[in-house]
């Protein structure tokens, strides 16, 4: 019937077929970097002969690599401990509270979503520098937090919502105040949501490069997007190093994505089907 | 699925030691305060003295002081090059709607069924959504080379003769980076429609087929329909992305060459860091946020309100 295996062929064929589209450029990518630039030049796709070391090593060793990893974690930690901080506290009212003026608070918010960063970037470069904040990884975290409240408050909304009233009334017969129950009922019943807008804040600040483009000009101060850019520009004669370079630099991103994949998925589907 | 309407009676049960108006105002404040003040510092000053600078000339260094009004957008929609970088964008959305879209539902719709290895397909095709656009930039900044990867998979198939300069021909270089754009991004679109696919029970399908519908038919008028709300959302991601596309396009070429793939805010970036023009710059980057916020409004008048909503707020939940 429909479950015959010869029907899902054409399926198959088509997901592996697309995975491949997916796979290569990232395969050539990472096994290039195993070769030497001369081979490169000669032969531009083979498999490496010799297994040349030296380009990963190149980087790994090199000071810069990991100042620039050492600057990208501090600048998404400082922005996600903020922007989920902030909105978790913000998202608590709007989402179980009456007041008069709720949802026009929401709304505001919900505004800063039209907003790419982009639009912005070159006043808030303007506003660093009347802060003393430019070439600072806080000058960079906190408009990152700033532009993420948006959606991890409309992620974090319905789910807070979604929590049974009960509780928050047998809190309040125990003498809880509102934070109380904030603290020690809501937020550790958020953590499924918690978790997903934790996981976007990360993703968004790592990959984040005009921000810290505009702001950031000392190389130690770089995060790895501008590391990444900036050694193919500069070694652009170098293909095999940037190969091994660029190859590292996904790595964490990989890494990260698949322990947290469900997370990430999960967590753009609900807010759809939401 | 609970107890949403409970949140109003909550109010109507006796709470002492919470109910009092002015103290509950001042904790809901409380809650609130921080978030607001962050927004507003770090998002809508910004915005707001943009718009305050777009009305001067002004190199960013030394005092605001030379105003010219609307001057800088009467430039701005008279250079042919920002008319260019416009018509780019414009066009990237269009493409985004009118290939993407439905590629990535094709591929969607034949994806929906128990597949074996489910999970390592979404992983690897949404991967490519995770990376940087600076490390896509650069990955495939490598690949296009003459005599690249690209290359050399075209003449290994006998397709030799297709070979082209994909990023110096100034002819091709804007779709080169529009391929490459689809490259990392089709997978996040599969992913949201293969979600909104789950949505659509099964009964549906069942019911249509005993109604002597044809596959085809029970595609555009069940399950199209019903996953309305999904590519809505996504087309509206997608053009707002095209609108502000930045990073892959100012590492890969620079919006270059001569412009040939600029988008407006390489030609913003381009106007305020290398030519110092601030006041210039930040005109573009309001009619930038003009466009999003006007796409935004007539989009949930027009589009999303079907969806049962009242705007931004009832879009995302």
């Amino acid at each position: 019937m429909r479950t015959s295996p010869f029907a899902d062929a054409p399926v198959y064929f088509v997901a592996i077929a697309l995975s491949a589209v997916v796979l290569v450029p990232i395969a050539y990518v990472v096994l290039s970097g195993f070769r030497t630039t001369g081979q490169i030049a000669n032969k531009p796709v083979a498999f490496p002969h010799p297994w040349v070391i030296h380009n990963y090593a190149k980087v790994i060793t090199s000071g810069s690599f990991w100042r620039q990893i050492g600057n990208s974690v501090i600048v998404a930690t400082i922005a996600t401990s903020l922007v989920v901080g902030v909105s978790a506290l913000a998202a608590y009212p709007l989402s179980r509270l009456q007041f008069r003026g709720r949802e026009a608070i929401y709304t505001f918010f919900t505004f800063g979503l039209l907003f790419p960063v982009a639009v912005a970037a070159l006043p808030l470069y303007l506003l660093l520098r009347q802060f003393g904040l430019l070439e600072s990884l806080l000058g960079v975290a906190l408009p990152e937090a700033a532009f993420g409240i948006p959606i991890t408050i409309i992620i974090l909304r319905p789910f807070m919502r979604s929590i049974p009233v009960e509780l928050e009334d047998a809190a309040a017969m125990d003498g809880c105040g509102r934070f109380g129950f904030f603290w020690r009922i809501l937020l550790p019943l958020s953590r499924p949501a918690l978790v997903t807008v934790i996981v976007l804040s990360v993703v968004t600040s790592w990959n984040n490069y005009i921000l810290p483009f505009l702001v950031l000009n000392d190389p130690n101060h770089w995060t790895l997007p501008l590391g990444v850019a900036s050694y193919s520009g500069v070694h652009s004669a170098d293909s095999a190093g940037i190969l091994a370079f660029t190859t590292l630099s996904m790595v964490p991103a990989l890494l990260f994505f698949m322990a947290a994949e469900r997370r990430i998925v999960g967590g753009l589907s609900g807010a759809v089907k939401g | 699925m609970a107890t949403v309407s409970s949140a109003t009676t909550g109010r109507a049960l006796a709470r002492p030691a919470v109910a009092r108006p002015r103290r509950k105002w001042i904790e809901i404040a409380l809650f609130v305060a921080p978030a607001i003040a962050l927004y507003v510092m770090f998002l809508i000053v910004p915005v707001v003295q943009a718009v305050h600078y777009s009305f001067y000339s002004w190199t960013g260094l030394g005092p605001l002081s030379n105003f010219i009004g609307l001057h800088n957008y009467r430039e701005a929609f008279g250079d042919r090059f920002f008319r260019q970088a416009m018509e780019h964008n414009a066009i990237l959305a269009g493409l985004s709607i009118g290939l993407q879209l439905p590629l990535a539902l094709g591929v969607a719709l034949l994806l929906n069924r128990p597949l074996r290895g489910r999970r390592i397909f979404r992983l690897i095709f949404f991967a490519p959504y995770v990376l940087s656009e600076a490390v896509t930039a650069v990955l495939f900044l490598q690949i296009l080379q003459p005599g690249g990867l690209v290359d050399a998979a075209l003449r290994s198939v006998g397709l030799g003769g297709l070979v082209q300069l994909w990023l110096a021909d100034l002819r091709l270089v804007f779709y080169t980076l529009f391929v490459v754009i689809t490259w990392k991004y089709i997978g996040f679109a599969i992913i949201l429609l293969l979600a909104g696919l789950q949505g659509v029970p099964s009964e549906l399908h069942e019911a249509a087929a005993m109604d002597g519908a044809s596959s085809w038919e029970t595609l555009r008028y069940v399950t199209i329909p019903l996953l309305g709300p999904t590519i809505r959302i996504w087309v509206f991601l997608s053009v707002i992305g095209s609108i502000q596309l930045f990073d892959l396009v100012w590492i890969m070429t620079l919006g270059g060459p001569a412009g040939a793939s600029s988008t407006m805010a390489t030609y913003m970036v381009d106007q305020g860091v290398n030519s110092y023009r601030i006041g210039y710059a930040t005109a573009v980057a309001t009619i930038l946020f003009g466009l999003c916020f006007v796409i935004s409004m007539l989009y949930q008048v027009f589009v999303l309100r079907r969806d049962s909503g009242t705007g931004t707020a009832r879009m995302a939940g």
